[in-house]
């Protein structure tokens, strides 16, 4: 199996209490993949430390066998929607082209063959005809699909989405289905993060599922069973619950160095 | 006016350099300021304006001197300082990012006063004059001091041009450029630097107290009148490079005045006045929309009394007294008759002396508003599984409301019904 992201062993904590524990698994190229848990199961947190944008307090993200910093052009990272103020004042085309950004040309300017991929990228959203619209008249699935945009004209291998189908229209559910298939079919990887138990069996090839920790991962038809399902969802663990309260309570570390 | 003519007139070289600096100035606390207001640090800029005190103070103790150059190293230094002093206070212990600004501005700000105080109680002759720090005096400063600020104020807005998309980019979804790997670090570093050294060369202005005015208020006000970030830029620049001049204006015509306070007033007209007078985004824009709203649903509702008094006499082209229409509806006779010659001017009705009634044109609106009335009661008694005496206030407010394209998905969803949930007959026009 060809990885296209590993996690090893990966610890990551807020304000010292643990919010994921030593989750370890792989995610294999080619598929579709929904990291499926219940409401604060550390779902976000795990994307942002694949992504690099928290620190883990132990173990390490791999994706395609390279750090981050080696495949960023190859990754590209759909953060959730309501994580921006959509007052800003920016058209839907300033937006995408932003996909278009690329640390190793800082000063270069937006030229004419981003234009045409932004304008591809939008096409594929079915959001052309809104380009110069003003991003705060937006509704919460065009949001959704300029966001969607913005990464496909980064023309990446891997897409990390977070929650792209929570508050979006039938339309924009559709458009973002189709996407996800074609993607595949052109030998993309997409992981999505998703909440929500009945649509995920639909939507993915195969499934992490999370709750701190790690209770299952393989193809849907492996993790979909009654039994996985309630150890997600029946709750957190007691124990593990107590103790990451004490580690922030007593000021310890989940570590003994760091 | 003839102070304006003559100040106009720039025959006085020395009020030629100021104005065009202090409008420099303006345009570039400005442009800084825009990326301030847009990342939601309006606050931070107060505290560096108030943090700069201190640096000033210094720096002319330990030099002794008043040269621009000087007193801005200290100022940059003590506003740096004060930026990291916040950034640290909000991200080590469990004070909030206001809480650090407030307390990091007011101790600055305390210890600058202190300085400032001791200096001029020193009796040292070259400090007079350092107490226009505290609320700016344009005409004071000389050509080498203008000279100094102005160069400053160009190269920021250079160099905000170089980084304009990544500062566009940070400020927006700083998360998504620390994914594609933008230095997003580096970029914040700069744009801080960059804040830093705008203050500290628009306070010359308009002092350390009311910077803060200079570098938001003009971003706050640009914003409603464009949804394109270089326009806004652009729109705020203006705004600064006005009140600049205004600024440097008042500072000649009534030298006893401080320049700082001047400016801001000028600033808050503007903004002010955009804030009414914008175009869709102002509040008279809003006030007319629903100005035009009020009289539709008048219009509207109007209309509908003659179809109520129609349908149940079953004739629709009968004249009607003031009286008669007002026995049906409750509405206030002043605001019948106004509704009345509202739609006369549109030929929906016609009165021959206190006798209305509808024409053909004013029957066909008529049926348009009863039949969407009708048919909400039906989706929502239908669709909601709402009792029918549920349904009639609701109707009352959308029908104002359903465009064709709706009335259209309605009728399929209901399946083309001929009658409301109370019986009465759904109306269509007929061609």
């Amino acid at each position: 199996m060809e990885v296209a992201l590993e996690t090893h062993n990966l610890t990551v904590s807020y304000n010292r209490r643990p919010v994921l524990w030593n989750i370890d698994f792989k995610i294999p190229v080619g598929q579709i993949t929904g990291i499926i848990g219940p409401n604060g199961s550390g779902k976000t947190t795990l994307l942002k430390a694949i992504m690099g944008l928290v620190k883990p307090s132990s173990g390490y993200c791999k994706l395609f066998d390279q750090d981050l910093k080696q495949v960023r052009e190859r990754i590209s990272y759909v953060p959730q929607r309501e994580s921006v103020d959509w007052d800003f004042p920016a058209s839907v085309m300033d937006i995408v082209l932003m996909g278009r950004y690329k640390s190793s040309n800082l000063f270069k300017r937006i030229n004419q063959s981003d234009r045409d991929i932004a304008v591809e990228a939008l096409e594929k959203v079915n959001m052309l005809e809104f380009s110069n619209r003003q991003i705060s008249q937006l509704s919460g699935g065009q949001q959704q699909r300029v966001f969607i945009a913005r990464s496909l004209a980064q023309g990446a291998d891997l897409y990390i989405m977070d929650e792209p189908f929570v508050g979006v229209d039938a339309a924009t559910e559709e458009a973002i289905l189709n996407l996800l298939t074609e993607m595949k079919n052109q030998g993309k990887t997409v992981i999505v993060v998703h909440h929500d138990l009945q649509t995920a069996k639909d939507y993915f090839d195969w499934i992490v599922l999370l709750n701190t920790r790690l209770v299952a991962v393989g193809p849907k038809d492996d993790i979909f069973r009654e039994d996985l399902l309630q150890e997600a969802y029946g709750g957190k663990l007691n124990v593990l619950s107590k103790v990451g309260d004490l580690i922030k309570e007593k000021g310890f570390s989940v570590r003994e160095r760091k | 006016m003839n102070d304006l003519l003559q100040f106009l007139s720039f025959s006085d070289p020395n009020v030629r350099f100021v104005t065009i600096g202090t409008m420099i100035l303006g345009a570039t606390a400005a442009m800084v300021g825009s990326f301030s207001f847009l990342r939601k640090k309006a606050l931070v800029g107060d505290a560096i304006a108030h943090s700069i005190l201190p640096g000033v103070c210094l720096a002319f103790m330990l030099s002794g001197s008043k040269d621009p150059l000087v007193l801005i190293v200290g100022a940059f230094i003590t506003g740096w300082l004060s930026l990291i002093i916040i950034d640290g206070i909000s991200r080590t212990t469990k004070l909030k990012n206001d809480a650090a600004i407030g307390i990091v501005l007011s101790v600055f700000f305390g210890f600058g006063i202190l300085l400032l105080t001791s200096i001029q109680q020193s009796g040292n002759a070259a400090q007079s004059g350092l107490d226009k720090f505290l609320f700016g005096k344009a005409a004071s400063l000389t050509q080498y001091d203008i000279l100094v600020f102005s160069s400053i104020g160009i190269v920021l807005i250079l160099v905000l041009l170089l980084f304009y998309k990544e500062f566009k980019l940070i400020s927006f979804n700083p998360d998504y450029a620390k994914v594609i790997g933008l230095p997003v670090k580096f970029l914040e570093f700069i744009l801080a630097t960059i804040t830093v050294l705008a203050v500290a060369v628009g306070i010359q202005a308009v002092g350390v107290v009311l910077m803060a005015a200079l570098l938001i208020t003009p971003a706050s006000g640009a914003r409603f009148w464009t949804h394109r970030l270089g326009t806004m830029i652009f729109i705020a620049m203006v705004f600064g490079a006005i009140s600049g001049f205004f600024g440097s204006f008042i500072s000649y015509v009534a030298p006893s005045m401080p320049t700082g306070p001047w400016v801001v007033m000028c600033l808050s007209f503007l903004t002010i006045g955009s804030i009414w007078f914008a175009p869709k985004r102002g509040m008279l824009a809003k006030y007319r929309v629903q100005h035009q709203n009020q009289q539709k649903i008048l219009k509207e509702n109007v209309l509908k009394l003659f179809y109520h008094i129609g349908e149940k006499e079953n004739d629709f082209h009968a004249e009607r007294s003031i009286e008669q229409l007002l026995k049906t509806r409750d509405l206030r006779p002043t605001e019948l008759k106004k509704g009345l010659h509202l739609l006369k001017s549109e030929n929906t009705v016609r009165n021959k002396d206190d006798k209305w009634l509808i024409t053909a044109k004013g029957l066909n609106e008529a049926i348009r508003i009863i039949r969407l009335h009708r048919l909400w009661e039906m989706y929502l008694n239908q669709r909601l599984k709402l009792e029918p005496d549920h349904v009639h206030n609701d109707a009352e407010a959308i029908e104002h409301i359903i465009t064709p394209e709706i009335e259209r998905q309605l009728e399929k969803e209901l399946n083309y019904p001929t009658k409301d949930p109370h019986q009465s007959i759904i109306p269509y026009i007929k061609e």
